[in-house]
């Protein structure tokens, strides 16, 4: 039971946290890209 | 706020109620998937996994397909647009996390019910053989030459690699192996999940769902930011290399005249 817990917990670490890590790389990436250009040439603002 | 109103990151309003939304489902899941569904009657309570296994290996199917069908869209059409190729990178890169945390999270849900992580099954050999093929694919991406030869050859190997997609699905049924068969998407139309667990599951689905959205478009939007810097670096080291084989002073202009 108690190994069941840990690989439970686990695998929900594993995929939230790879989840958060891929999205702050993301987002990381996005803001140093989109402060370089000029606002009007981003088709999202 | 500030950031959106001056467009200093890859967010706006829309995407910020989008990741609010999918932030309640993560913990939505996370109730239902931990605490309130029942243990099951073989498995035990290492179903609860099943509740991330099975919607991560959804999600890295529709990431894929959709990588195919923005690839279709550059490739086929006379005019072809640069953003159906960021939508593919961006949604395949997507699946390949997915994809390997469909593997990992798979293996801790076979060492608790067939007490090894890893064996050579029908199932589990070609998903393995599909995450390397999309890392292949972002691979490619990163080779050298102009955004369209990039574009052109990367929607090529995504229109070859989705292919694999219903060989990954159907192995279960087609090899005789370890992995159960299908609980939801079964040839003959059957659920084999009761109640609150299939519910579990089905908010599984939608929560990774709405998670691919608001990571696809923040990951075309920073895609589409990159290739314009590139754009914006080439532009200016042309005109240096212009300006420099202008002649500026009275002995250049003297020495090409002689």
């Amino acid at each position: 039971m108690m190994e069941d817990a840990g690989f439970i917990v686990t695998s929900y670490v594993i995929t939230f946290g790879g989840i958060v890590a891929y999205a702050w790389y993301v987002l990381r990436r996005g803001k140093k890209a989109t402060k370089q250009l000029p606002d009007d040439s981003k088709p999202w603002v | 706020m500030a950031d959106t109103a001056t467009g200093r990151t890859t967010a706006t309003h829309a995407t910020r109620i989008l990741g609010i939304v999918t932030l309640a489902g993560v913990a939505w899941l996370i109730l239902f998937g931990l605490i309130l569904s029942p243990a099951d009657k073989n498995q035990g309570e290492s179903v609860r996994i099943l509740y991330l296994h099975a919607p991560s290996a959804w999600l890295a199917y529709l990431a894929f397909i959709v990588t195919a069908i923005a690839s279709a869209l550059y490739l086929f059409p006379k005019q072809h647009s640069l953003g159906w190729d960021r939508l593919a990178g961006a949604s395949a890169e997507i699946g390949v996390l997915f994809m390997g945390m469909t593997l990992v999270v798979g293996m801790l849900w076979g060492r608790l019910t067939w007490g090894v992580f890893w064996r050579w099954d029908a199932r589990l050999t070609t998903t393995a053989f599909l995450l390397v093929t999309y890392i292949g694919y972002l691979a490619v991406r990163r080779l050298g030459g102009t955004p369209e030869q990039r574009a052109k050859r990367s929607a090529v190997l995504a229109l070859l690699a989705v292919l694999e997609i219903p060989l990954v699905h159907f192995s279960v049924e087609l090899w005789r192996g370890l992995h159960q068969d299908a609980s939801v998407l079964r040839p003959n139309g059957d659920v084999e999940l009761d109640g609150l667990m299939l519910f579990t599951l089905l908010s599984g689905i939608v929560t990774f769902t709405l998670m691919y959205a608001w990571l696809v478009i923040h990951r075309t939007r920073t895609l589409t930011a990159e290739d314009m810097l590139d754009d914006v670096g080439l532009e200016l080291a042309l005109e240096e290399r212009r300006r420099e084989s202008i002649p500026h002073t009275i002995e250049e202009k003297g020495a090409l005249l002689s």
